[in-house]
């Protein structure tokens, strides 16, 4: 390998740090016209009267849009393949509003100033109706969220509006009652995981203006292009072929951007106004009125024998999806999907649960997409199980868990809003992960604590964890590889680079297959206009699905520019060697630069373009490990988390250092839910942490050491034996911290964030009880 | 009100009303490094130097400015370039939203504090946030940086 497993600079870091044009604000257009949300004060309430007279008078204002503006066309913003495994339950602009922050009016003004003064112009009337604020309460609560008749599924999603249920699922393998009777040791317990606030550093945004075709042309921060472009034209009945959608660099998305948000404000005012138009989030408003992760109440059972056999798995969940039901069902469903097969051995397994709405913001897609909540909860179980077994929790782990040549039933029926896919674990290196994974933490040494000064124990806690390489069978990723004079390429990807490097991981796949180095690769995402389709950066899809684009599309074109060599050389494709810059035959030799310039000038001219296209027929599954080492203040319940190690098996690293880095991102946003982010309401319904100063997110300061390893694995369906990463990191963090402060202290906390309040109580209730 | 202001070593004037922030005067400028994470001065992406000392553009009013001498990215471009490459070597750079508000606080942190310890520079750089990195990575590119010579 030469440019694959080759730890190679981005190909774009040096300029964005140079502050190179690059984000989307960067490219609106100058004189656009600003604009801005009226957004609601109140988490229900119906619009009784909306005036907007006042503010269409004031100067500047351009255009004030309600929702008696649009046409009444239900659509999910969740941005996903096609149908929607999401409920069609959002108008771009309603006549109710279902939570603090929620869009009542849009303004378009000439410039900031009187955009602000038109949204405080526009006089509106609520009646105020009883919100949901309690995920508990909402299953047949009177108060209903969706009461219009137009909203749909597309397909079963066990979508029961009248109920405040956004989808519901249910799926069982053996008889779990029945086999937990004869189970020695049950352990029963409820876990609770809060919601999460991506807080990319970039603010969702987006413009638009008119090209010289009269074309829609909006940048935008988002992740999938190609679904913003059929969600604009949908939402807004607007020809699809006259919609462009650009992503340039954008500023981080964790899932934050799958779903759309600001380009559906900024496509409506510029077709109406016929102006260029921005808008760009407030960070209130990315806090408020985007997205966040599911809040869930999971409840677990699990079953064991006293020899530490595990037999049983029982898992039922509450998914708080909030106002609208993006993601709803397949957050869910990965709760189950991709968190119970790590105990594929067991004789029974249930999954089921209800997603409910509340008046939160709405939740969506997040980095772990259910399954770093399912596995705070099953792996926390484990450990409490381990405890009543009196095992060494990572002797339980290696005896029951998931192994290389081995499958779970859950994958065939389980799979992202329909059934899933059959699949055997051909990369599995969860037991070298775990061993290794005890060896850099020293296990043996600190399990379960060890007191190092006064009040001050050290412990150590673990966990494992599962994720995927796209949605079998629905993810594409397409992938175009163009020739130019000079002998160097356009690789031209629909995969949304979104700063997870993906251009430059795709650009090394494409490189090392046709032979050159990165640096003769030149990689461009996304522009639905020039680029292939791809469903975009989501579920772990890109190096895996679009990976394997890629790579076939430079296998095609070896094979094309090797027959055009052979011709030139007047001999057979099979007599001609090619490393990448000179085809060799015994009739003689053509370096590439010289076969792309007669292509293009000389002899038999033609442009040499090849686009090939892949959808995964099976998600291979990365693993890993994760260890937390932490020192708990016996009287203050304060932790210091020592060092966190995480050993992965992803297959092979395309590029060792950007995977360490997706790993290493994820581990810190998974300690941030642990231990202390979490969107707070407050009684009216107003989210109380909507700043980067009230919602804390993890600093240089709490990140005192990460030790990142990868296992030595190879997938053979994966592009140079990689699977996916962008994911896997977030999931373990959760339970492994949690283990590790019950290893520490004996205090069990089963509600995210572990706060140093909860184990000071814990430490105190244990003390009296005593 | 005029203000005058030297910008990566260019004297300038900009006309601006006594509300306007920094970081809205500069981006107006067709300066595209400087930019808002947040509203509420906790995020560090605003980050420009003003007389050589790192503050938020974001709350710090455009008529302050005047007189002083301010430095972007733009105006640090070769040793931007040199802070680029730690931190491609190691992988540091992701998003790359909140790199040019990064490598300008490395920037004056090698020159007030050249042998800063781990914790110093996790101290310096406390208020930059970054949502990607992890920022151990980081702090390997920052520490080689600083012990690059001139």
């Amino acid at each position: 390998m030469n440019v694959v497993s080759k730890p190679l600079p981005s190909l774009d870091g040096k300029a964005l740090m140079m502050g190179r044009q690059a984000y989307t604000d960067d490219f609106a257009a100058a004189g656009s016209l600003i604009v801005k949300a009226l957004r609601s004060p109140h988490p229900f309430a119906k619009i009784v009267q909306i005036d907007a007279a006042e503010a269409r008078k004031i100067p500047g204002v351009e255009l004030v849009l309600t929702f008696r503006d649009f046409k009444r066309i239900p659509f999910t913003r969740a941005g996903q393949g096609y149908p929607e495994p999401s409920p069609h339950d959002k108008f771009v602009l309603d006549e109710y509003v279902r939570y603090v922050g929620d869009e009542v009016a849009i303004v378009a003004a000439a410039d900031a100033k009187t955009a602000d003064e038109a949204i405080a112009a526009i006089k509106v009337k609520y009646e105020l109706l009883p919100p949901v604020l309690d995920c508990e309460t909402a299953y047949k609560n009177p108060s209903v969220l969706h009461p219009e008749p137009e909203i749909h599924e597309m397909f079963p999603i066990g979508f029961d509006p009248k109920n405040n249920v956004a989808a519901s699922y249910k799926m069982n393998v053996g008889d779990v009652d029945a086999v937990l009777k004869t189970c020695d040791v049950v352990v029963e317990r409820t876990y609770r995981t809060s919601a999460q606030s991506h807080a990319a550093m970039e603010p969702h945004a987006a413009n638009a203006r008119f090209d010289h075709q009269n074309r829609l042309v909006l940048y935008a921060t988002t992740q999938t292009p190609v679904h913003i472009r059929r969600i604009i034209s949908q939402a807004l009945d607007y020809p699809l072929a006259q919609i462009r959608v650009v992503k340039p660099r954008v500023g981080g998305g964790f899932g934050g951007k799958q779903a759309i948000a600001a380009e559906l404000f900024v496509a409506a005012a510029a077709i109406r106004t016929g102006k260029p138009c921005r808008m760009v989030y407030t960070r209130k408003e990315v806090f408020e009125a985007t997205y966040t992760r599911h809040a869930m109440k999971i409840d677990m059972r699990l079953g064991a024998m006293k020899d530490g056999t595990l037999k049983a798995i029982d898992c039922q969940v509450l998914s708080d999806t909030g106002a609208y039901g993006e993601h709803a069902l397949t957050v869910f469903m990965v709760t189950g999907s991709k968190v119970l097969p790590l105990y594929n051995k067991v004789d029974a397994v249930r999954f089921a649960g209800t997603v409910v709405y509340t008046n939160h913001t709405p939740a969506g897609a997040f980095r772990g997409y259910g399954a770093i909540q399912g596995n705070f909860a099953l792996e926390s179980a484990v450990d409490e199980l381990c405890a009543a077994l009196r095992m060494d929790p990572a002797a339980f782990r290696k005896k029951n868990m998931m192994r290389e040549g081995e499958t779970s039933p859950i994958f065939a029926i389980m799979g992202e809003g329909t059934e899933g896919t059959a699949m055997t674990m051909d990369t599995c290196k969860l037991p070298f992960c775990v061993d290794r994974g005890m060896e850099l933490c020293d296990w043996a040494h600190h399990f379960p604590r060890r007191i190092v000064a006064k009040n001050r124990v050290r412990a150590v806690g673990m966990a494992i964890a599962m994720q995927g390489s796209g949605i079998p069978l629905i993810d594409m990723g397409a992938a175009t590889i163009k020739l130019n004079d000079d002998g160097f390429y356009n690789l031209l990807v629909g995969a949304t680079d979104i700063g997870q490097k993906s251009d430059t991981v795709l650009g090394q796949i494409a490189a090392e297959e046709l032979g050159v180095p990165l640096s003769r690769m030149i990689v461009t995402s996304s522009d639905t206009d020039t680029t292939p389709f791809d469903t975009g950066a989501y579920a772990s899809s890109t190096t895996y699905v679009s990976g394997n684009a890629v790579l076939k599309a430079a296998k095609k074109m070896k094979e094309t520019l090797v027959a055009e060599a052979a011709s030139i050389l007047g001999t057979t494709r099979d007599q001609v060697a090619f490393d990448g810059e000179t085809f060799v035959a015994e009739s003689g030799r053509l370096t590439l630069r010289d076969l792309s310039n007669r292509l293009f000038y000389n002899h038999g001219q033609k442009q040499i373009t090849v686009t090939e296209s892949y959808v995964g027929h099976k998600s291979p599954p990365p693993f890993m490990a994760g260890f937390a080492t932490v020192d708990v203040d016996t009287e203050t319940g304060e932790v210091d988390l020592v060092d966190y190690v995480s050993v992965v098996d992803c297959g092979t690293t395309i590029n060792p250092k950007l995977a360490q880095g997706q790993v290493e991102g994820a581990i810190v946003q998974g300690i941030g839910i642990t231990m202390f982010e979490e969107p707070a309401y407050g009684k009216d319904g107003k989210m109380a942490s909507n700043d980067l100063l009230t919602y804390k997110i993890p600093t240089r300061l709490e990140i005192r050491r990460l030790t990142t390893e990868f296992a030595v694995s190879y997938e053979e369906s994966g592009p140079f034996g990689a699977k996916s990463v962008g994911e896997i990191g977030i999931d373990t963090p959760p339970a492994a911290i949690a283990n590790a402060i019950y290893n520490a202290v004996g205090v069990r906390i089963r509600e995210l964030p572990i706060t140093p309040e909860k184990i000071w109580r814990g430490i105190q209730s244990a003390r009296q009880s005593k | 009100m005029k203000i005058s202001v030297e910008v990566n070593g260019l004297r300038r004037a900009f006309d601006v009303e006594p509300g306007d922030y920094l970081v809205d005067t500069l981006r107006g400028a067709g300066l595209f490094s400087v930019r808002r994470g947040c509203d509420s001065t906790s995020c560090g992406i605003c980050t420009v130097l003003v007389d050589g000392r790192p503050v938020p553009s974001c709350s710090y009013l455009s008529i302050r400015a005047d007189g002083r001498s301010i430095l972007t990215v733009e105006g640090i471009a070769s040793e931007a370039a040199k802070i680029a490459d730690r931190f491609g070597a190691e992988g540091a750079d992701q998003c790359g939203y909140c790199n040019p508000s990064v490598a300008l606080a490395v920037y004056a942190l090698k020159r007030t504090k050249p042998k800063a310890s781990d914790d110093e520079i996790r101290e310096w750089l406390v208020g930059n946030l970054c949502r990607c990195s992890g920022y151990q990575s980081q702090l390997a590119a920052i520490r080689s940086y600083l012990e690059e010579r001139p």
